[in-house]
């Protein structure tokens, strides 16, 4: 029974995962940008709500609010001043500038509001569960992620295939240039696109901020996960997203459920078996196709 | 005869080869004017030049009285001029009518509209929900073609459409051609085959080595002078 619980909270954590990494996926695969920052600017949406609430007394659900569109314009703003500068100069620019921000965001940080850790009410849902069985419990904060996992894919799914900006989205991912042709303004499909993917993150990262305690320094921490679920769950792919965060969720589990301090490893030996197995079959293609020619 | 299109000494360099050189054309409303040249006479450079692809070196390109030499593509497909690129360059993962709806980016109302594409085109209509890497050449370019239409060109600029493509399938997209020409939209064309392109047009330039050598009205020019210039021959030695 404690196997199960393992999985089902696994499934719940990847949640969680998959919200985190939804706009990492999102910007890869339309501009090519792996973001660095990813999971600063989560934090920076986690340390902003922290301050809403400070000032206000706001629960911190209703701190999205100012939140959310914020990250949309500080995502737009920050494609159309960095980002898209650092584009044009090449492929990896992009990889530099944003392992840079990642630095200034955990410094300024820091400087901001102490090297301490803070946290964020969740109100009830935060320490409500549905006991199931002695040792299965559900809580209801996890099902609530899970849920605006879903509801945050699902949206981008249907943002992607049913309207005027995903058909955007998509031309400009597949052929930039010939869109442009087509009247299609590259430049702005990218900011907006920055924009979703930084707003997605600030939202995880307000959640991140209700499950546990975050310091200025978690940024990195916050990024490796988000991205290991995009790799296993295979690179540019929505869905496939949250079945990577879900395979990370679960591998974390039940690496914790061997030895506790096996949680995290859990989720990397996963995530390199995913890696081996991906060029292993890559390398028997190779040779495949080699032998045809021999 | 006020002109739709000016292209005025153009340059158009890739690195250190000069692909266009000095290059000055107008284009009337409602004239097809074909570019005809040899492998790498500059000819799609200069399409790419003036659907904004491709920034000149040094000439001005003015469209409908604006000067739009500085403009970018998108806006310049706003103003209604539209690519038909080579090689087709469809968005493989997008279905067809996908690949014609993106075309609505460039806000431009008028006559096509995704059903009318579909209508001229007929062959698209039961594909229309097939994604675009399925598709053979000849569907290919048609689904290019009506791409371009969407965004409601006042200039169409066509490079290599029948490239690839079997001698029936091209039969097919130069009847659809034709309804174009009919209906007064203003093309250039590139084209590879020198008969078709004298056939369809109303004139015709040959570029050879990024310049203009030769251009005349359809009537005046003989295949033998085209065939001369497209070769770089003095046109005295072909006579």
């Amino acid at each position: 029974m404690t196997w199960v619980a393992a999985v089902v909270h696994g499934i719940l954590l990847g949640g969680y995962y998959a919200l985190l990494a939804a706009g990492l996926a999102l910007m890869f695969g339309v501009m090519r940008i792996i973001n660095l920052a990813h999971g600063s600017l989560a934090l920076v949406g986690a340390y902003m709500a922290f301050l809403l609430v400070e000032h206000t007394g706001w629960s911190t659900y209703l701190t999205l609010l100012p939140v959310l569109p914020g990250a949309l314009i500080v995502g737009y703003l920050l494609q159309r001043t960095m980002l898209e500068r650092s584009l044009r100069a090449g492929q990896l620019v992009p990889l530099l500038t944003t392992f840079g921000l990642l630095i200034v965001i955990a410094n300024l940080l820091q400087e901001f509001f102490s090297p301490d850790v803070h946290s964020l009410d969740a109100g009830r849902i935060g320490t409500a569960a549905w006991q199931i069985s002695s040792e299965l419990s559900i809580p209801w904060f996890d099902v609530l992620t899970l849920g605006i996992a879903l509801a945050v894919l699902g949206g981008l799914q249907l943002v992607l295939r049913f309207t005027q900006l995903g058909r955007e989205l998509r031309a400009t991912a597949a052929d930039a240039d010939t869109a442009e042709l087509l009247g299609v303004n590259a430049r702005a499909v990218y900011a907006r696109a920055t924009a979703i993917a930084v707003a997605v993150a600030a939202l995880a990262g307000v959640f991140y901020g209700m499950r546990s305690g975050f310091d200025p320094s978690q940024g990195g921490a916050e990024l490796l996960y988000a991205f290991e679920a995009v790799v296993i769950g295979g690179i540019g792919s929505l869905w496939g997203t949250l079945g990577g965060g879900i395979v990370l969720g679960v591998s974390q589990e039940i690496g914790a459920q061997i030895n506790p301090e096996y949680f995290a490893i859990g989720g990397h030996v996963v995530f390199l078996a995913v890696l081996v197995a991906r060029s292993a079959s890559q390398a028997s293609r190779i040779r495949y196709a080699l032998r045809r020619f021999a | 005869m006020s002109a739709l299109l000016a292209v005025e000494g153009l340059d158009v360099r890739h690195g250190l080869l000069q692909a266009v050189r000095e290059v000055s054309l107008d284009v009337a409303e409602g004239e097809t004017l074909a570019l005809v040249g040899a492998n790498g006479a500059g000819k799609s450079t200069l399409l790419r030049a003036i659907a904004g692809a491709h920034r000149p070196a040094a000439g001005r390109i003015v469209f409908a009285g604006r000067d739009i030499t500085r403009m970018p593509a998108h806006r310049r497909a706003r103003a209604g001029i539209a690519l038909v690129p080579e090689g087709r360059r469809l968005f493989p993962e997008l279905t067809v009518e996908e690949n014609l709806r993106v075309a609505t980016a460039s806000r431009r109302p008028g006559p096509w509209t995704v059903e009318e594409v579909l209508e001229a085109f007929p062959l698209l209509e039961p594909l229309r929900r097939k994604r675009a890497a399925s598709l053979s050449g000849g569907e290919q370019q048609a689904t290019a073609i009506g791409r371009g239409l969407m965004t409601n060109p006042r200039l169409l600029l066509l490079d290599e459409v029948s490239l690839g493509l079997a001698p029936v399938v091209v039969e097919g997209v130069y009847r659809s051609l034709a309804t174009l020409i009919e209906s007064g939209t203003t093309i250039i064309l590139v084209e590879q085959d020198l008969a078709r392109a004298m056939r369809v047009a109303d004139r015709v330039i040959c570029m050879l080595e990024g310049r203009v050598v030769l251009e005349g009205l359809r009537g005046q020019l003989t295949r033998e002078q085209v065939t001369g210039a497209y070769f770089g021959l003095r046109q005295g030695a072909t006579a």
